[in-house]
């Protein structure tokens, strides 16, 4: 995983950040169920789950690495990749795709040069596809961090992601 | 008891019997393609699909229990129609270059799609080409065969719990893989083979040295030697059609000798040396009371295991090499002097019911002989497919014996293939070493069967041995757990001898047998090893004149300078993330 050597200042970050993570996986230290809340927290933690963080878990839980990387790679909410400061999550539950999700998100890969589930290279944005966000009503939609925006005309996409830094 | 129909015709079966099972009672048989009679069901397949009538939706027969008063139909319309398309979709993203797969013929989806009449491909073929992962020394995967039925994940971590192997991502993206797809050469794989063994497909097959061995065979220039592990003996008859458990080590020796090996030799010649070494090694250390229990060695998977999940019982376990590698190095000193030949110029071949032997001849440290000790290694599959390339038929073998000096075997040394051997064979010389007296009642049936773990008790003069035998590795781990929380807490364990084999049954189980097996099968051939033992008039290693003779000419006595150079050896510490050596802190 090239990506993570990328920023040194992120390394910097990351780093501090073990000790915190030390601090979740002893809450649930030897419980295999736990395995995907702590995952989840890790997540948070990070932004992302890198393979030293998969390696903390699967040793502290007491399961196998094979099958956090099975729960992982599995759950597209998990990510082995490095998030962008602004996550960008394009609807296409049913009423988003048929009026025009997909549409959408080519239109972000165009702009932002990435693909889905990837990262700009400056770690501005993320791209994710989400499966509904119960805004069927205002399909189709998106979601910026958590500002949820409705009715999304194409035209109108470089300036929702322009006010994001 | 349950009532039912099955096809209108009555069956009655115990609760929890499934319609699969029930069927079978028919004499009927449902398709099925993910189920294996030595695996827990996950019906991930759905080829066993039967109607219920009063349910809309079809059944998986492998998986339900059969209820009263139910009418099953195996054979409607429906139900053919659906087994077709469930074949015919895995078809799609199946490579089907059938002609030169390495399961051509031997596959149990190109059986079914046989037996299920598919005669054209309905659906374009995907046409994605997946890379086949080539990073092991002993096992190759090709994801473009696989069907994800999952047999191999459900052995690799229920019943060998080595977890090497995972499913990974979701829908029509899904693999099974490695941990981060790193390969099975960086990852925990123990190279068990196990694997290879229940894939209905050529997904998993040992990475083959055939090619190899033919290439030596050409050389004039090569002294091209030969052994064959004791649980061939017992296995390689089922590649020729024989009933299974037929014992060939006569045929065996005389088929190699086709082939044109320059000196056929056995591998029970240093399954009986190796007692020598390991049965010595086991009552010094009972003796000094020091370094208990004495741990088996001879199992390359078992002991990859071990450096790698047990780390701390290295010293517990023998150093004696095991009989593979005991060979290796004899064949390039004491037979290449005796017959004056350069040892560069020996090729010394192994055919072995593993797959983990090959990754053990490769291990860096076996070069006692100066050279690579062991040269190729083949699966007791490989050596089937030579024969039949070659043209020889081992059903019309006349029997004959293996060549001196390295060929003769007792009855201790053949029953080494089956689990529980290594002790028995272990305890009737350790009597005579102790005791300068033979064991009266030689057979130590304890230890003897399929039951998971085995324990048994011998009194020795006086001395109560507490003995214990495992074999599977999830087996081997209850054991070891049981014994490391006894060195934890008390200081010392219960048991002075243990007896670990990686695979379920022995070597007659191991990662290299005839494809199409279970574990019917293999207890069968263990069986046939313990009939030979019975058969044999030496039946404890430390008679075997050859053995004698090694050790008057050339090594000594057991446990010689000589021994420990050639015979003994060292373990390592293995990461678990990628099985890799860790160096010493």
């Amino acid at each position: 995983m090239a990506v993570e050597n990328q920023c040194c200042c992120t390394q910097t970050n990351e780093a501090e950040l073990y000790p915190e993570l030390e601090k979740i996986i002893a809450e649930h230290q030897g419980k295999p169920e736990d395995l995907i809340m702590v995952l989840h927290k890790a997540q948070n933690l990070f932004g992302y789950l890198p393979r030293k963080v998969q390696e903390m878990v699967a040793e502290g839980l007491g399961v196998s690495l094979n099958e956090v990387y099975g729960v992982i790679t599995f759950y597209a909410f998990f990510s082995t990749v490095p998030k962008g400061r602004h996550s960008v999550k394009v609807c296409l539950g049913t009423a988003c795709y048929v009026r025009g999700g997909q549409r959408v998100i080519e239109k972000i890969k165009k702009e932002l040069s990435l693909k889905v589930g990837g990262t700009t290279e400056d770690r501005r944005y993320s791209l994710d596809v989400v499966r509904c966000i119960g805004a069927c009503g205002l399909s189709p939609a998106i979601l910026v961090n958590d500002d949820v925006y409705g009715r999304v005309k194409i035209t109108k996409l470089a300036e929702i992601l322009e006010r994001y830094e | 008891m349950i009532k039912a129909t099955i096809n209108k015709i009555e069956v009655e079966v115990t609760e929890g019997t499934t319609i699969l099972e029930a069927a079978k009672k028919l004499h009927l048989n449902i398709p099925t393609l993910c189920q294996h009679p030595d695996l827990t069901p996950e019906g991930s397949c759905g080829i066993c699909a039967v109607e219920v009538e009063g349910f809309p939706a079809l059944k998986r027969a492998c998986m339900t229990p059969l209820e009263q008063g139910w009418k099953v139909n195996t054979n409607t319309a429906r139900v053919r129609n659906a087994r077709k398309e469930i074949v015919e979709l895995i078809l799609s993203d199946h490579d089907t270059d059938c002609l030169t797969c390495i399961k051509n013929g031997k596959c149990e989806l190109q059986n079914l799609a046989a037996a299920l009449g598919i005669r054209t491909f309905e659906y374009p073929q995907a046409g994605k080409k997946k890379e086949i992962d080539t990073s092991s020394l002993a096992i190759i995967r090709d994801p473009n065969k696989c069907i994800l039925c999952g047999r191999c994940i459900q052995v690799c971590s229920k019943i060998q719990t080595v977890n090497a192997l995972t499913l990974s991502q979701r829908g029509y993206d899904t693999v099974i893989t490695t941990v981060f797809g790193e390969g099975m050469g960086n990852s925990a794989c123990v190279n068990c083979g196990q694997c290879t063994v229940y894939c209905p497909v050529g997904a998993l097959y040992e990475k083959s040295q055939v090619e190899e061995v033919w290439e030596a065979l050409n050389n004039p220039d090569q002294h091209v030697v030969v052994q064959e592990a004791p649980a061939i003996r017992a296995m390689l008859g089922e590649e020729f059609g024989m009933e299974p458990g037929s014992l060939v080590a006569g045929k065996m020796h005389a088929a190699l000798r086709r082939l044109k090996f320059d000196a056929v030799f056995d591998t029970n010649f240093t399954a009986d040396l190796t007692i020598l070494e390991e049965g010595t090694e086991v009552v010094e250390r009972i003796k000094a009371g020091k370094n208990l229990p004495v741990i088996t060695s001879c199992s390359p998977g078992w002991i990859k295991f071990m450096e790698t999940f047990y780390p701390d019982l290295r010293d517990y376990v023998s150093t004696a090499k095991s009989p593979q590698q005991m060979f290796g190095p004899l064949s390039k000193t004491y037979y290449a002097e005796l017959k004056g030949i350069s040892p560069e110029k020996v090729v010394s071949v192994s055919i072995m019911p593993c797959t983990a032997k090959k990754f053990e001849a490769q291990r860096p440290e076996m070069k006692a002989s100066g050279y690579q000790d062991v040269d190729y290694v083949l699966t007791t599959r490989e050596l089937a497919r030579m024969l039949k390339e070659a043209g020889i038929d081992l059903k019309e073998m006349p029997d004959e014996p293996a060549d001196d000096p390295l060929g003769e075997y007792t009855g201790a040394a053949t029953i080494f293939g089956a689990t529980g051997g290594v002790m028995e064979a272990a305890l009737r010389s350790a009597y005579f070493l102790v005791t300068g007296r033979e064991l009266e009642n030689i057979d130590i049936l304890p230890v003897r069967g399929m039951a998971g773990i085995k324990e048994a008790e011998v009194d020795v003069d006086g001395l109560k041995l507490k003995v214990a035998v495992a074999h599977g590795l999830g087996n081997a781990r209850k054991l070891l757990d049981k014994v490391s929380d006894q060195l934890t807490k008390e200081g010392k364990s219960e048991y002075h001898f243990i007896e670990i084999m990686a695979c379920p049954g022995g070597c007659v189980g191991g990662g290299g047998q005839p494809w199409g097996s279970d574990m019917a099968r293999r207890a069968r051939r263990g069986e046939t090893l313990y009939e030979e033992d019975k058969s044999l008039p030496l039946r404890r290693s430390h008679e075997n004149p050859s053995v004698k003779a090694i050790y008057e000419k050339y090594l000594g006595h057991p446990y010689s300078d000589k021994s420990h150079h050639l015979l003994h050896t060292h373990y390592y510490k293995r990461s678990t993330l990628d099985g890799k050596v860790l160096l010493e802190e």
